[in-house]
């Protein structure tokens, strides 16, 4: 695989720290009681979803969960589609008919996922199957949680994918916890990888904080897909630094566990050695931080200002054809 | 059971080939139909539906599976969002429930949230009378019918399992679509000639009459022609709506029919509470009340799993005596 560039690993940055600040202003947004419903954040996992979807080509069709907002940047979409969202506004991906980040424009190559954990998998399979069928040399790259890992359509999509030796990815993101569910009592696998060897498929585990061991390896996984190879895990480690929605104070966490995390936050982190390493001096990322953080006040504020969609549009778009209304009665009542 | 007469001149086809021909009439059509499901490519699928596709199409046209409804459905869904056309078959209808998320939170719901629509195509043998006990006998639909989003339809002659499959492949949405698997060598036709499409939302008179209106679908429209051929004898005229589509219900016919006969029976084999009659009977209380000479009357299975040994599953079953003990009630109310 090709070294990044400077410019692509400054992108990585960004996509990272827009992430972080896009989140930050839903938090707000949310504390306004403008963020319908609940808040689920990722807090910490910036580097898992931003470099994991960094690693696709444009064709590529990806499958992210409710803590992949960097990957829905990486994908194209914007600040604005994910305020939109979460605010139920018309402007949504969704035109208000869904929730948080369960957003997806099959042109845009992003598949939106359901509440059912483990059910991206087999779709994502098809997905992959389909494309094999097209002579589309795409790879379909999908995510599960610790927790997911646990469900039935997780192992069904996996030994399906394995069976069919589907151009397939998808990264396991062991973040510690199932909402309040530890891993231990999750699994008694030792590892999220080593749920793989059950479906015969390879796998490896990455630190899940570091964007460019990540990006590293999902890209030989997209390589090893798009070469014919067939499905790989990739379980990235990480740790979830909020509770599973932002009504959670998370008190099941022990303390020294998430502040041993919370200095392994993985923006500073590459941060630091993008520093260290003398490709982008402190200044030029200051001033980045500034041009974003302007960016998506901008953002927000359109979607604040977006409309929220006419009533009668909940009736819309169950079937294909108009709406099935009630037709006239044998003998209307006169 | 009445059986169509056997044709003079062109032969005839049962219900099961009719279901094959429609597949692969439309398998020919349009290179995004594929089939997929456990066994139906090197054995041709439990009943045989599939039998020869896999000669004709190739292994990836007509794709053996593993044991695995969840992700049979999922690929499905998946392959549908890519433009293709899966026709995905579960081995008995009563493992629909196995993707149950997949059907109903995944594929119905997919256009209403994202506007990406799943056409896409999950079918299999339902119905009892074949003493396959609890799990190879059920009639589910009435659980898919409270979803919005699906489309539900269920042949009852060969002609409309021939024309509903080939309309259930070329919706735009998602189509359940249960086979009574108590008719598949049992009916025959003579198909009507040239590319024969039954359109999903129409329901179809088997027999017009005076006194009451049985609305019904799948095996029962058969019981129901016989026993309106007793209830004849008995100077009592039934008018038979095989209803062909669940899901949307084709309330012009129903209402129709109802509003001419002023009495209702609404016939199913599945399980009484919550079942399709309980949803027709409501309608036609709620549309067609002034056209009531009396109450809707359901005769349906008991709210029973379905039991296995012979007696048990004759008494379990509707049948034409116990439809004639109904419609005879209600014709001298």
């Amino acid at each position: 695989m090709p070294e990044l560039t400077r410019q692509q690993r400054i992108v990585l940055y960004r996509h990272m720290r827009t992430t972080r600040l896009v989140e930050e202003k839903l938090v707000a947004l949310y504390r306004q009681g403008k963020v319908v419903g609940g808040l689920y954040r990722c807090l910490g996992q910036e580097a898992t979803a931003v470099g994991s979807a960094f690693a696709l080509s444009r064709g590529d069709i990806l499958g992210p969960l409710i803590r992949n907002l960097g990957s829905v940047l990486v994908m194209g979409f914007t600040p604005r589609d994910v305020f939109a969202q979460h605010m139920g506004k018309a402007s949504s991906p969704s035109g208000g008919k869904d929730g948080n980040l369960h957003l997806g424009r099959p042109e845009q190559g992003v598949v939106s996922a359901i509440s059912m954990l483990g059910a991206l998998i087999p779709v994502m399979a098809g997905v992959a199957l389909a494309a094999r069928m097209q002579r589309r040399n795409l790879v379909a790259m999908t995510y599960i949680g610790d927790g997911g890992t646990s469900t039935g359509p997780f192992h069904e999509g996996m030994n399906f994918a394995g069976a069919q030796r589907l151009p397939l990815v998808v990264v396991a993101e062991n973040n510690g916890w199932a909402y309040s569910t530890p891993l231990r009592k999750q699994t008694a696998a030792k590892s999220l990888a080593d749920r793989a060897a059950a479906y015969g498929i390879p796998a490896e585990s990455v630190d899940g904080n570091d964007v460019l061991a990540v990006f590293e390896a999902s890209a030989r996984a997209v390589d090893r897909a798009r070469a014919g190879a067939g499905p790989t895990l990739v379980e990235a480690i990480t740790y979830r630094m909020k509770g599973h929605a932002e009504h959670d104070n998370q008190e099941y966490v022990p303390k020294q566990e998430l502040e041993a995390w919370i200095r392994r936050d993985p923006i500073e982190a590459y941060a630091r050695e993008l520093g260290e390493s003398g490709l982008v001096g402190r200044e030029e990322l200051a001033a980045i931080d500034r041009e974003i953080s302007a960016e998506v006040e901008h953002q927000a504020d359109l979607a604040d200002k977006d409309p929220y969609p006419a009533a009668e549009r909940a009736l819309e778009g169950v079937y294909a054809a108009a709406p099935i209304t009630p037709r006239v009665a044998a003998r209307e009542r006169s | 059971m009445t059986v169509s007469p056997p044709p003079a001149s062109r032969p005839s086809t049962t219900y099961v080939e009719a279901i094959r021909e429609g597949i692969l009439e439309e398998m020919e059509r349009d290179d995004r139909v594929f089939l997929l499901g456990e066994d139906v490519g090197v054995y041709g699928g439990a009943f045989k539906v599939s039998e020869g596709l896999l000669a004709r199409f190739g292994e990836e046209r007509v794709l053996d599976t593993p044991l695995s409804e969840t992700a049979i459905v999922g690929a499905a869904v998946g392959a549908a969002l890519m433009g293709m056309r899966p026709v995905a078959e579960m081995q008995f209808a009563d493992f629909f429930s196995c993707a149950f998320d997949m059907i109903t939170n995944f594929a119905a719901k997919s256009r209403y949230r994202t506007g990406a629509g799943v056409p896409l195509v999950v079918r299999g043998p339902s119905g009892g009378g074949v003493h396959g006990g609890p799990f190879h006998s059920q009639n589910p639909e009435a659980y898919f019918a409270h979803t919005p989003g699906l489309k539900i339809v269920q042949p009852a002659t060969a002609a409309d399992a021939k024309g509903l499959i080939k309309a259930a492949i070329r919706d735009e949405d998602p189509v359940l679509f249960f086979e009574h698997k108590y008719l598949y060598r049992r009916v025959r036709d003579v198909l009507p000639e040239g590319d024969h499409v039954v359109p999903i939302g129409q329901a179809a008179v088997r027999r017009a009459g005076r006194d009451l209106s049985i609305l019904t679908y799948g095996a029962m429209v058969w019981t129901a022609l016989d026993a309106a051929a007793t209830l004849e004898s008995e100077g009592i005229d039934a008018e038979i709506v095989d209803l062909r589509t669940l899901l949307p219900l084709d309330e012009e016919t129903i209402f129709a029919s109802v509003g001419r006969t002023g009495k209702a029976i609404v016939l199913h084999e599945a399980t009484r509470t919550g079942g399709i009659g309980a949803e027709i009977a409501a309608r036609l209380a709620e549309r067609c009340f002034e056209s009531l000479d009396a109450p809707i009357v359901r005769v349906t299975a008991p709210d029973t799993p379905v039991p296995f040994s012979p007696p048990l599953e004759e008494a379990f079953l509707p049948n034409a005596e116990k439809l004639c003990k109904a419609a005879r009630a209600l014709a001298g109310y």
